[in-house]
C-alpha cells in the first residue's frame, strides 16, 4: 500500500523546507520531495546570501511584501534554528548624480514598503559606514536590516526542525507522473516508486513548469537567469563591513561585494539569461565582468584572494513577481514559482502564505501540541575560546580532532553532519563548511572521505561529491590492468 | 587545559620543524614540537618515489626513508612531541617576550605552551582550481596532485582513469608516473608558460620516459562534466593569448592540478607576521626572524624550496639563530635586500654586515650562461657565473664578511642581486 500524506511538498529548497517546518506545526502528515540527493541542492545552495532590505521591489508586488515581511522574521529564526545570520547593513552605492536619482527612487519605494531604518546617505556619512568604498562615491542608500546568512544552512536547520516535528523527507525522489485520483494524486518517481498526497506544493525551482504540466495545471515557462559567483579568502582586504550594492539595472541587482556571515568573501552575481537548467558553467568573460563591476565598488578587490567560483541559477517567469497561488485548473495544487531574488529573504513568509493558501482551499489545520520551533545547536569548534573548547573536549574527544585546517572544523561536526543525512562530500561542505576554505578541500578530503567510510559503512569508491555518477575515485590499487596502457616505458 | 612551559615552540613536524627542533635540542633547548597528523614527516611520507636527500645525506632516498632518518635523530633528542595536534591560536603573553601557542588534539584536548620563541614551519599548500580561474563545470574528479598522490600512495584509492595534468610542477609529473604505473592513462600534462615548471628529471624520469605528451604554452580553458570530468578543452597560448580557434577537446574523468604551492601561514598572522606579497612567506632577517621578535620561520612555510635538502639546511640553521636568541644574541644593524631584475625574491629579507650570510634565490627566466650579480650602493661587489638558471631551481648564494667590504662603507646600504 502506497504511504498517503496530507501534504506532499516537491522541492527541497529553502522555499520547500520552509512550507514544510510550517506545515509540521499542525496535525498533517506531510512529505518533502527531493529530486537530488541532498536538500538544498538546487538554487538554494548557489546564490549570494543576502537577506535582503526592502527597497528593490514595487509596493504593489508580491515581492515586496513577502520580502519585508521574511525579513523580520530572520531574528526569531535565528534564535530557534542556529544558522549564521548578520544583520550588517546593506549599501547601495552611486557615483553620479544619476545614479543618486534612482537611488532615490529605490529609497521612496523602500519607505512605502515599510523598511526598517532606510535612509539616504551622502558622501561623507556613506564612506563612513563603510571606509573601503571607492572614494569616487556621491552617496547612496543604507538599510540597517538587511543581512547576510548561510543560505544551505538555513534550509538544513529548516528541514531538520521539520523531520523532528514528523516531516518525512524523501531524498533521490523525482517526481516523474502524477495522476489526480478524484480526492488525492498518486506521484510516482523515477524508479517506480509511488506515493498519495491530498494536498501538493510545487517549490520545485527550476523545474516548476515541468512539475505544473506533470499534474496538467497553469502552463508557464521558467527561464534560467545563470549568476556566476566568486569567493575569495577570509583574509581577503576587500572584505567590507556591509553589503555593497551598486545602482541596480533592469536586468538585476548588479554584481555585489558581500562579506559573508562566515568572514570570506564574495563578489558577484552576474546576470545572463539563458536557456539550459543544468548549465553552471563558469566563463572567463564573465569573470572580468564581474571583477570590473565590483572593484567600481571596492577598489580592495583583488584576483589574487580567490579560492573558488560557481553558478547559481535563478528561476525566472514572466512579469516581475512570485507566482504563489493554489491552481485554477486543478485541485488541491499550489505553486510556489519564480522564486529568485528576494526569495531567500521571503521564504519564511513563504511557509506562513502557502499555510494560508492550503487552509483556503480547504485544509484542516490543527496546531500540534507539541510542536518544538527550536534544534538542537551543534557547538563549533572554531568559534569558541581555547578555555571553552577543552571544556567541550573533555565531553566529546573528537572535538580536538581538527580536520579542516582553514576553516577549523572538527571531526565530531563532521559526524554531526553525517548522522543528519548528509553523506556526499559536498552535503557535508555545505553542513560543515569542510573543503570550503582556501586549500578547496586539497588537505582534509581523504580524513572526511575515512570517517564517512567509518560512519556509513560505504566503502571510498561508492562515495560521491554529490550523488548521482559524481563518484570520488574509480578504482582501488590493482583493479586497473597495469602496462596495458605504457607506452614507450624503459 | 594543560600548560607546559618551554623555550621554544616549532609549529610542524615536517622536515623543516623537524630540523629546527633537533637543532634546538642539540644546543640544549627545551623544544616542544606539535604536529597535526598521526605522525611526524609531513608530505615527504606520500612521497614515495626517490630523489631525495642527494645532498644532505649523500645518496638517494625515498620521501619517507628520508623522514624516517630524520626522525630517528629527533627520537634521541629530549623534544616533547604532539602528535595529532593542530595549532589553532597563538598569542602574546601577557607579560614578559613571550608566546602562548594553543594545540587542539584528540587525545590532551587544549595543550597551552608557553614559550619564549616559535619556529614556524607549517609548510605549503596547493593551489587549486580557484586560483587559476579554470572556467566550466564543477564535476567530481578535479583534485590537486598532492591529494591524488596521498590517496593513491597511502590510501589505495586511484582518482581515475583518463588523467589531463594541469599545470607541469614537479608534484603534477611525479603523479603522471605514478598514475600510469597504477594503470590509469596520462593524455596530457598542459604547460601555459613555454617552458616546464617542474625540474628537468622530471621531465625526463616521468614524462619522456613514458611518452607522456607535455603541451607547453597551452592551458586548460574549460573543464566539461556534469557528475564526474568528461573531458576538457586545451587552447594554445600564442604571443601570451588564448588561440581559441586551435582548441582541442580531450576527453578524461580526472583533472589533477600541479600549478604552484603557496606557504600556509594563516596561523602565523594570529601573532602579527608581516608577509611578503611576493612568496606569501613571512619577510624575515638576516637570522630568520620575522618583524615579531622571537618568532622564526624556515622551509616551505618561508618560501617553497625545490628539494627539501636545501630545508633540512635553512632550518637547522633557523635552529641556531634561534638558540642564539634565546641566548640572548641580538642581531646587529640590519639591511635590505631586494631582488633586481630577473629575480622573483631572495631570502631572507635582510642582510647582517658583520657576518656571512646565506641566501636563496629564485630566478625569473630561462637562461644559459646567466650572471649572477650583486650590487651595493651602485657597484657590483660580486659576481658569478651559471650554467643554466629556470624557475624551478633555486640558486644558493653565500656572501662572507670580505664581499660585502668593509664596514664603513657609507651610501644605499640595500643589497641588491640580480641574473643579467
Amino acid at each position: 500500500m502506497n504511504t498517503h500524506y496530507d501534504v506532499v511538498v516537491i522541492g527541497a529548497g529553502v522555499c520547500g523546507a520552509a512550507i514544510a517546518r510550517r506545515l509540521s506545526a499542525y496535525e498533517l502528515k506531510v512529505a518533502l520531495v527531493e529530486k537530488e540527493v541532498d536538500v538544498s541542492f538546487g538554487v538554494s545552495k548557489a546564490n549570494s546570501g543576502i537577506v535582503h532590505g526592502g527597497f528593490h521591489h514595487s509596493t504593489k508586488s508580491l515581492k515586496s511584501k513577502l520580502e519585508v515581511q521574511g525579513n523580520r522574521m530572520f531574528d526569531q529564526l535565528k534564535e530557534e534554528l542556529h544558522f549564521p545570520f548578520e544583520r550588517c547593513g546593506i549599501l547601495v552605492v552611486a557615483f553620479s548624480t544619476e545614479e543618486m536619482r534612482t537611488v532615490e527612487q529605490l529609497y521612496r519605494q523602500g519607505v512605502a514598503n515599510r523598511a526598517v531604518g532606510i535612509e539616504l546617505c551622502n558622501r561623507e556619512r556613506i564612506l563612513m559606514l563603510e571606509p573601503k568604498l571607492n572614494n569616487d562615491v556621491v552617496g547612496g542608500l543604507f538599510a540597517p536590516a538587511g543581512g547576510i546568512i548561510e543560505p544551505y544552512r538555513l534550509v538544513f536547520s529548516l528541514v531538520e526542525c521539520a523531520q523532528q516535528n514528523g516531516v518525512e523527507v524523501l531524498l533521490n525522489w523525482e517526481v516523474s507522473s502524477a495522476v489526480d485520483q478524484g480526492s488525492y494524486y498518486t506521484l510516482k518517481n523515477q524508479k517506480g516508486e509511488t506515493i498519495e498526497a491530498d494536498y501538493v506544493v510545487n517549490a520545485a525551482g527550476l523545474y516548476t513548469d515541468r512539475i505544473s504540466a506533470l499534474f496538467g495545471a497553469e502552463e508557464y515557462k521558467i527561464v534560467p537567469r545563470k549568476g556566476e559567483e566568486f569567493l575569495m579568502d577570509r583574509n581577503a582586504k576587500a572584505y567590507t563591513r556591509r553589503v555593497i550594492f551598486p545602482v541596480p539595472d533592469p536586468l538585476s541587482k548588479g554584481t555585489l561585494v558581500i562579506p559573508t556571515v562566515e568572514g570570506t568573501t564574495m563578489i558577484g552575481p552576474t546576470a545572463e539569461m539563458i536557456e539550459d537548467k543544468e548549465d553552471t558553467t563558469t566563463t572567463r568573460d564573465n569573470f572580468e565582468k564581474a571583477f570590473y563591476s565590483a572593484r567600481r565598488l571596492v577598489p580592495a578587490v583583488s584576483e589574487r584572494d580567490i579560492i573558488t567560483s560557481f553558478t547559481g541559477l535563478r528561476p525566472t517567469i514572466a512579469g516581475d513577481d512570485f507566482y504563489i497561488d493554489y491552481s485554477r485548473k486543478v485541485p488541491r495544487f499550489i505553486h510556489v514559482a519564480g522564486i529568485q531574488s528576494p526569495g531567500l529573504t521571503a521564504s519564511p513568509a513563504i511557509g506562513e502564505y502557502v499555510k494560508h493558501l492550503l487552509k483556503k482551499r480547504g485544509i484542516r489545520l490543527v496546531e500540534k501540541p507539541d510542536w518544538k520551533p527550536s534544534i538542537a545547536e551543534v557547538p563549533r569548534i572554531r568559534e569558541l575560546s581555547p578555555f571553552d573548547a577543552d571544556q567541550l573536549i573533555a565531553t566529546d574527544p573528537s572535538y580536538g580532532e581538527i580536520v579542516c585546517r582553514c576553516e577549523n572544523i572538527s571531526e565530531k561536526e563532521i559526524v554531526e553532519a553525517i548522522r543528519r543525512g548528509h553523506v556526499t562530500l559536498d552535503g557535508i561542505k555545505f553542513y560543515t563548511r569542510a573543503q570550503m576554505g582556501r586549500c578547496q578541500g586539497g588537505f582534509c578530503t581523504y580524513k572526511i572521505l575515512k570517517i564517512l567510510q567509518r560512519e556509513t559503512g560505504m566503502t571510498i569508491d561508492e562515495i560521491t561529491k554529490r550523488g548521482k555518477d559524481s563518484f570520488v575515485v574509480t578504482s582501488r590499487i590493482g583493479e586497473l590492468a597495469v602496462g596495458a596502457t605504457v607506452e614507450g616505458a624503459v | 587545559m594543560r600548560q607546559e612551559h618551554y623555550d621554544v615552540a616549532v609549529i610542524g613536524g615536517g622536515s623543516a620543524g623537524m630540523a629546527a627542533a633537533i637543532s634546538l635540542a642539540q644546543r640544549g633547548k627545551s623544544v616542544v614540537l606539535f604536529e597535526r597528523e598521526e605522525v611526524l614527516g609531513g608530505i615527504l611520507l606520500q612521497c614515495i618515489h626517490n630523489g631525495f636527500g642527494l645532498h644532505h645525506f649523500k645518496e638517494e632516498l625515498t620521501g619517507p626513508e628520508y623522514a624516517e632518518r630524520v626522525s630517528k635523530t629527533l627520537e634521541e633528542l629530549p623534544v616533547t612531541v604532539f602528535v595529532g595536534s593542530t595549532v589553532m591560536h597563538m598569542e602574546e603573553a601577557h607579560a614578559g617576550e613571550g608566546k602562548i601557542v594553543y594545540a587542539y588534539s584528540r587525545e590532551h584536548g587544549i595543550v597551552m605552551a608557553e614559550v619564549r620563541a616559535v619556529v614556524l614551519a607549517m609548510g605549503c599548500r596547493e593551489r587549486n582550481r580557484g586560483n587559476i580561474g579554470t572556467p566550466g563545470t564543477r564535476p567530481a574528479g578535479v583534485y590537486t596532485a598532492g591529494l591524488a598522490q596521498r590517496l593513491v600512495n597511502v590510501e589505495g584509492y586511484i582518482p581515475g582513469k583518463e588523467v589531463v595534468i594541469v599545470g607541469s610542477g614537479d608534484i603534477g609529473l611525479i603523479m603522471a608516473r605514478r598514475m600510469t604505473w597504477v594503470g590509469a592513462k596520462v593524455k596530457a600534462v598542459v604547460e601555459i608558460q613555454p617552458y616546464p615548471a617542474g625540474l628537468t628529471r622530471n621531465i625526463v624520469q616521468c614524462l619522456n620516459d613514458f611518452s607522456i605528451p607535455l603541451y607547453l604554452s597551452h592551458i586548460v580553458s574549460e573543464i566539461h562534466g556534469k557528475n564526474r570530468v568528461e573531458a576538457v578543452t586545451i587552447t594554445p597560448m600564442v604571443d601570451g593569448m588564448p588561440d581559441t580557434q586551435r582548441s582541442f577537446r580531450v576527453d578524461c574523468d580526472t583533472v589533477l592540478l600541479s600549478v604552484g604551492l603557496v606557504p600556509d601561514n594563516e596561523v602565523s598572522k594570529k601573532l602579527g607576521v608581516q608577509l611578503n606579497p611576493e612568496t606569501n612567506g613571512a619577510l624575515v632577517d638576516s637570522r630568520l626572524m620575522t618583524n615579531v621578535p622571537g618568532v622564526f620561520a624556515c622551509g616551505n612555510v618561508l618560501h617553497v624550496h625545490d628539494l627539501v635538502d636545501f630545508v633540512t639546511e635553512e632550518s637547522t640553521r633557523c635552529g641556531e639563530y634561534v638558540a642564539e636568541y634565546l641566548d640572548g644574541v641580538r642581531p646587529a644593524a640590519q639591511h635590505r635586500v631586494v631582488a633586481g631584475s630577473n629575480v622573483k625574491y631572495v631570502l631572507p629579507n635582510w642582510y647582517d654586515r658583520s657576518h656571512d650570510n646565506r641566501f636563496y634565490l629564485r630566478p625569473m627566466v630561462v637562461k644559459n650562461r646567466a650572471e649572477l650579480q650583486v650590487r651595493l650602493d651602485g657597484h657590483v661587489i660580486k659576481t658569478k657565473v651559471l650554467k643554466h638558471v629556470q624557475p624551478s631551481e633555486m640558486i644558493a648564494l653565500a656572501l662572507d664578511e670580505k664581499d660585502l667590504g668593509d664596514g664603513a662603507a657609507q651610501g644605499d646600504l640595500r643589497l641588491e642581486i640580480a641574473i643579467v
